[in-house]
């Protein structure tokens, strides 16, 4: 994966791509807007939320602990992954002990994140995304371009040749005479997906909270798959990455107002999924029977997030409920698409996150906090209130600080040259120093404004600049006395 | 009132003509204006690219600078964002509690020019003439770190003759964002060609805003697209008088010499 700046170049070629970004973001945005304007008390809301994030993190051992206890009273088996690499061995190894040859798959963002279907496909399982939105990218061979909407790339001309070319291969084919109607596509997609709900012996989902006075997971959705995967399939398989603890029922009511509403621009998401342990019913003659899976398997992920937990100044990002309202906002994304970021998180909140959880090691990884402007939209918009810009500075230095300074990099020659000047301005004259200098870079074209300037190209492709005038602010002030002397122009 | 005068270095040498609007229209308004020797950059450039070590002599040197005045006027709001916001990041990192106080009160009495008018003097009609057609950037950093909400437009909507012609998706970025122009070229051009639409759909003579930086970048689009529309700081506005009118002039590379108006 090329690093940021130059995967932005090629995604942003793709103009029908651009379009439907623009059109989805923009849709997304003013109906989260108008449900947050009717919201008086939004802010509390963002504080509460900051603030249960903040002492779940503070305490998290706690919780975590908390939490294995209380679901494995329910009956639920607790695993401990600290990696990408044992939590893919454990499910897999459930799956093929339960028997299954192929999982149904929902909210699956942290198996995105740890590769999970590549490790059930080398033990022979293979898995299917739900998903309306995730289905489309399975299907087409594609990666989530988008948190909550992963296929908010693709329009729905395009959705139709995916499922028309591609849904054969996977099970049931497309009907005839499908058409690119948003129902007929989901009708299509439902008896695709009927078929796989029905023969699943085992799920794999993800869960949106994790509550630790009750070892109750919680999974919020908008399409009824994700309830089908928690009730008809036998086995049940949760990869939880640990931050999604909250610590007790009641903190639900704050983030389930201000999820939906975040991430979809909804009052309420139409299904929200609980499930505590293995629940028994009394069978016709009056055993115990199991209602719904039978086995309840909760793999707690660590994957690089208490090393986020060790940094004070990056920790932040750990409150993250994965809303995907920062993307909506961003400038950067709405044009870029989410691919781009080479991130399972793509946008703002990928640009913190991923270089946190993966480290700096790559070019590709110590690119992204660069790829923003710092705007920061995605931080007003953010329910918990991750200071997404004041991360992304801070990642920045940690990229520069991490360099080696010798041989420096042009860039740090750059800026050691300007604040050595910057740091000794002479009494007079720093500005006629810069806008000499300024003058001999600048100056030259044909029509005092040169097409290109070595190192600037970036800027010079599609921008003019000025050329500075011949005296400076500071140099004006002296010589005029503040304008009140010798051709000064300010009475 | 006395009033200490930041200009900030990009300024200083590129767009002179706005430190010279604050001077008149302050004056205008019966106030004295300062301008404190020796000072430089806030280091906003060196912060945000990543190069915090270098930003901490700058953060001492503003607060050296800027020490003994009860009011200072930041000719940009991105750099008076950079000081309110990042330098007490900057005392943080370098350890040191009397930076962090130092830095706390230089901040506490900053201000971005519609802050020191509307909320400092109480001003909000400043007298100002400017029969054009202009429509206002609210640019990230005066949106967004200063929170400065319509205090600028309040100010705009009162010159005289003015015809402010609302900018469609006004609060998305330009693109500018320092060294993201250069690191990230071609998504800041993407998201400056937007800006750029959106402004030329308002079918305004000039685009205003708060920052000269994000209005090199746009300014820098209008002219490469050959537009008429003129980029311009609001505070250029605001010094327009009936008996001593700014006129638009013509596109970015004329009017970015000295006009005749504010020449030296």
């Amino acid at each position: 994966m090329p690093p940021f700046p130059e995967a932005a170049a090629h995604e942003l070629r793709n103009s029908q791509q651009r379009h439907n970004l623009h059109k989805a973001t923009r849709t997304i945005r003013a109906k989260r807007d108008a449900l947050v304007a009717e919201r008086d008390d939004w802010e509390q809301l963002r504080l509460s939320a900051e603030a249960i994030k903040n002492d779940t993190l503070a305490h998290l051992d706690e919780y975590l602990l908390q939490f294995e206890e209380a679901a494995t009273a329910a009956g639920a088996i607790v695993h401990w992954a600290p990696d990408a690499e044992s939590a893919n061995r454990i499910v897999a190894r459930l799956a093929v002990d339960a028997g299954a040859d192929e999982v149904v798959k929902a909210k699956s963002m942290t198996t995105e994140e740890i590769g999970l279907d590549r490790a059930l496909a080398a033990a022979g399982v293979d898995a299917y995304e739900t998903d309306l939105a995730a289905l489309i990218v399975q299907l087409a061979g594609d990666v989530p371009s988008h948190i909550v909407v992963p296929a908010i790339h693709r329009n729905r001309a395009e959705i139709r040749q995916i499922f028309d070319k591609n849904m054969g291969a996977f099970g049931r084919p497309a009907p005839d005479g499908m058409t690119d109607d948003p129902a007929s596509l989901a009708a299509a997609a439902r008896a695709h997906l009927r078929e796989k709900f029905l023969r699943a012996g085992v799920a794999v989902t993800g869960a949106n909270f994790a509550v630790a006075e009750t070892g109750t997971l919680m999974l919020v959705e908008s399409e009824g798959n994700g309830r089908m995967c928690v009730t008809m399939p036998k086995t049940l398989i949760s990869v939880v990455g640990i931050e999604k603890i909250i610590p007790t029922w009641r903190d639900t009511e704050v983030f389930l107002q201000l999820l939906a509403r975040s991430a979809t621009g909804e009052r309420m998401n139409p299904y929200t999924s609980m499930w505590t342990g293995v629940h028994h019913a009394e069978g016709v003659s009056g055993e115990p029977v199991a209602d719904g899976p039978e086995q309840v398997h909760i793999v707690l992920l660590d994957e690089g997030r208490t090393d986020v937990l060790a940094d004070p100044a990056g920790r932040s990002a750990l409150r993250c409920i994965r809303c995907a309202a920062c993307l909506n906002v961003c400038p950067v994304y709405s044009r870029t698409g989410g691919h781009a970021y080479g991130s399972v998180y793509p946008g703002p909140i990928g640009a913190v996150l991923t270089p946190q959880l993966r480290g700096l090691h790559s070019e590709q990884d110590r690119n992204l906090p660069y790829a923003s402007s710092l705007c920061g939209a995605c931080f007003d918009a953010c329910p918990v209130r991750i200071p997404i810009p004041h991360l992304l500075t801070h990642l920045r230095s940690k990229v520069v600080d991490a360099e080696p300074a010798f041989p420096p990099s042009p860039e740090r020659v750059a800026m050691k040259a300007a604040s050595a000047i910057f740091e000794r301005p002479a009494a007079m004259g720093l500005g006629e120093r810069l806008a000499g200098l300024a003058h001999k870079v600048i100056r030259g074209g044909p029509d005092a404004n040169v097409p290109s300037v070595p190192g600037l190209a970036g800027w010079f492709g599609s921008r003019d600049v000025a050329v500075p005038p011949p005296e400076s602010f500071s140099n004006w002030w002296s010589r005029t006395d503040g304008g009140t002397r010798d051709g000064g122009d300010v009475p | 009132m006395r009033i200490a005068l930041f200009i900030a270095c990009f300024n200083d040498v590129m767009y002179p003509r706005t430190g010279k609007a604050m001077v008149r229209l302050l004056r205008r308004l019966g106030h004295e204006v300062v301008f404190p020797r020796g000072q430089t950059c806030c280091g906003q450039m060196h912060f945000n690219t990543g190069y915090q070590d270098d930003c901490i002599p700058l953060a001492e040197h503003f607060c050296d600078v800027f020490d003994g005045y009860d009011v200072v006027l930041a000719a940009s709001g991105s750099c008076a964002s950079m000081v309110e916001e990042y330098y007490p990041t900057l005392a943080d990192r370098a350890g040191s509690q009397r930076l962090h106080r130092r830095v706390d009160s230089v901040g506490a009495r900053l201000f971005e020019l519609s802050e020191l008018l509307v909320d400092v003097l109480g001003v909000t009609d400043t007298g100002s003439y400017f029969p054009h057609r202009v429509t206002y950037h609210p640019t990230c950093h005066t949106l967004r770190m200063l929170r400065v909400g319509d205090k600028p437009t309040q100010l705009l909507r009162n010159v005289e003759g003015i015809e402010l012609a609302e900018l469609p998706e006004a609060e998305e970025c330009c693109g500018f964002g320092g060294t993201f122009a250069i690191k990230n070229a071609d998504t800041s051009t993407a998201m400056g060609s937007d800006k750029v639409a959106n402004a030329m759909r308002t079918g305004a003579e000039v685009l205003t805003a708060a920052d000269n930086s994000c209005l090199m970048h746009i300014g820098g689009m209008l002219s490469r697209g050959r537009s008429p529309m003129r980029p311009l700081h609001y505070a250029e506005i605001l010094a327009s008088t009936r008996e001593d009118p700014l006129g638009t002039g013509g596109p970015v590379r004329e009017v970015d010499r000295p006009t005749r108006e504010f020449a030296p």
